[in-house]
């Protein structure tokens, strides 16, 4: 189903923001806004938005290719995305990343067995001052946790769990 | 002191904006369009000597007063890709005080005779943009932002874009292409944005902190700018302390504050009461500096950080103390920037690679003597020889880490 039926609003809305020339500007929102639905970018849609935008589905593929917060694959329904890059390393964070896993029972890159977390490693997210930090990207967005332990971490999921019984 | 950028920490609710406009907020902006030449405008902030905060310092207004006039419509484009390894002051100024930035971004516009002007954030400050989204949809209600503001013949109309995940979209034209639906990779340079921007047009990009600057230098005159700083960097600057200090954060500081003023007055000294072994003052992309009390007493303003053997970048300012070795930060710095590197050009795709590997085996102690050695000349090879600054600073590390502190490497290959 295309973005135009399902979301009209929004696309309408997204389009109104760049010259009318220019209407490739919209791929990334309309990637967001695809991403929206299933946690990740499917064919379909991307066959979807190349349409919409007069590019080719090459093109719209690379897109997705390129940047990092736009996922081809199904993994958990929140990917949860501990910085470990050079600040937040000095304040803990590998360990922090380490005992998490113990904890979870996966290794970085798994999802958790029910399907609702896939535990990531990723580059700075600009919190360098409140590591251990991490952000959740799933169905309501991007958030960011800041300042945690790993039993706050722990707490966290098991409220995610129980707002989330239905995950497939 | 009073806070001249993080105004929030001294007027509660500032990101309102009623308590925004009772302090005086849109006032700058009114009169820049009501009774100030674009010209007029531009003047004031090359008198003040506003340098760009997003790392390279250039002067702002001279940035402005190079946009081609002869080629239109013109474009604003605020860098809020805030994606340095240490840095983390943009965020908090959208956060706590968004309608000062917005306000300076407004002003640039009306200066460079620009009708639209995007903010482009980067993707994981996803709540940050549906935030501003609010904010400008407040202003363009109270009819300072729309079609002919004040009654005036100018119209302007900011919007967000978000990056999703990609540190080279903070170099300028990389975040040109990537608001023009393409993947976030430089262009060559020249000809530059002021002259063919986005869309081919002329563009001026700046850095959310130097946007946030301009309302009070239009308020108070570019006499009050200069009267804080250095003769070299006028006015205030975010310094974001991070790594291992007591009180980490954004401290905002006239240019000029010494390294144990911002770490030790500020900051509240080093963990455990442990000496400062290294200092890297523009966050990864830094050189290392070997620390003394000479550098700790040296003012921090671009020129004179230089003299110390860095640059100042975007201030981010990451201690390490004795217990870190640079074998170990090296490998971290490297292991970002061949994550980042957008793959363009050769000497940055390959080098990053190559430079990967030998870290990786420096650090986990099954490296030789020999594999410094190649690792120092991988990292000259690169240098000069970049499309962008990614590729350069991703050498900044490796080469004063192994020039300054080879006893740290001698020690990761000898067990």
């Amino acid at each position: 189903m295309s973005l135009e039926k399902t979301h009209p609003k929004e696309v309408k809305q997204i389009l109104s923001k760049y010259p009318p020339e220019h209407k490739r500007s919209a791929v990334m929102p309309l990637l967001y806004l695809a991403q929206s639905e299933a946690g990740y970018i499917n064919k379909a849609a991307m066959q979807d938005i190349a349409k919409l935008l007069d590019m080719t589905e090459t093109e719209v593929a690379s897109i997705v290719g390129f940047y990092t917060l736009y996922h081809d694959k199904k993994e958990g329904k929140y990917r949860m995305q501990v910085c470990t890059d050079l600040p937040c390393a000095l304040r803990g964070a590998d360990e922090f990343l380490d005992n998490l896993c113990g904890n979870l029972g996966i290794k970085v890159g798994e999802t958790t067995p029910d399907g609702l977390i896939t535990l990531e490693s990723v580059m700075c997210l600009a919190a360098c001052d409140k590591a251990p930090m991490f952000q959740t990207q799933g169905p309501d967005g991007i958030k960011y946790h800041e300042n945690m332990t790993v039993d706050r971490t722990m707490e966290l999921i098991e409220a995610l769990k129980k707002s989330n019984t239905g995950v497939e | 002191m009073t806070h001249i950028l993080l105004r929030h920490r001294d007027i509660p609710g500032i990101e309102k904006f009623d308590v925004y406009k009772k302090n005086g907020g849109f006032d700058a902006f009114k009169k820049a369009v009501t009774k100030m030449t674009p010209a007029e405008v531009t003047d004031v902030v090359k008198n003040s000597n506003l340098r760009g905060r997003g790392g390279a310092g250039f002067p702002t207004g001279m940035k402005w007063a190079f946009i081609d006039r002869n080629n239109w419509p013109h474009y604003v484009v605020a860098n809020a890709d805030e994606s340095e390894p240490g840095t983390f002051k943009d965020r908090e100024i959208m956060e706590g005080n968004p309608f000062q930035f917005l306000e300076g971004v407004a002003i640039g516009s009306y200066a460079i005779g620009a009708n639209v002007a995007y903010v482009y954030l980067r993707g994981e400050f996803w709540q940050v943009a549906a935030f501003l989204d609010e904010k400008i949809a407040e202003m363009e209600k109270a009819g300072y932002l729309g079609d002919n503001l004040f009654g005036t013949e100018y119209s302007l109309r900011i919007y967000t874009h978000l990056g999703a995940g990609a540190y080279i979209c903070g170099e300028e034209t990389a975040l040109l292409e990537s608001i023009e639906g393409k993947r976030g990779q430089p262009r060559v340079r020249p000809p530059f944005p002021p002259s063919y921007g986005l869309y081919g047009k002329p563009t001026v990009i700046n850095n959310v902190e130097t946007f946030t600057n301009v309302p009070l230098i239009l308020a108070n005159g570019a006499d009050w700018y200069k009267s804080m700083g250095t003769a070299d960097s006028a006015g205030v600057k975010i310094f974001s302390l991070s790594g291992r200090v007591r009180k980490p954060g954004n401290y905002e500081l006239p240019f000029g504050t010494t390294f144990r003023q911002l770490i030790y007055e500020h900051g509240g000294g080093v963990q455990e009461g442990r000496p400062v072994k290294a200092i890297m003052p523009a966050g990864a992309s830094s050189s290392l500096i070997v620390v003394d009390d000479k550098v700790l007493d040296t003012p921090m303003d671009y020129a004179t950080v230089r003299t110390v053997g860095a640059d100042l970048g975007s201030a981010s300012v990451i201690v390490l103390d004795d217990t870190v070795d640079m074998d170990w930060v090296v490998n971290k710095t490297i292991h970002f920037f061949k994550h980042e590197s957008c793959g363009k050009c050769t000497p940055c795709r390959e080098g990053n690679y190559w430079m990967q590997h030998l870290t990786e085996r420096i650090h986990s102690g099954h490296g030789a003597q020999a594999d410094v050695d190649l690792l120092l000349n991988v990292a000259k090879q690169m240098q000069n020889k970049c499309l962008c600054a990614l590729g350069e600073f991703s050498t900044m590390a490796v080469v004063t880490g192994i020039e300054r502190f080879p006893q740290d490497f001698k020690k990761a290959v000898s067990q």
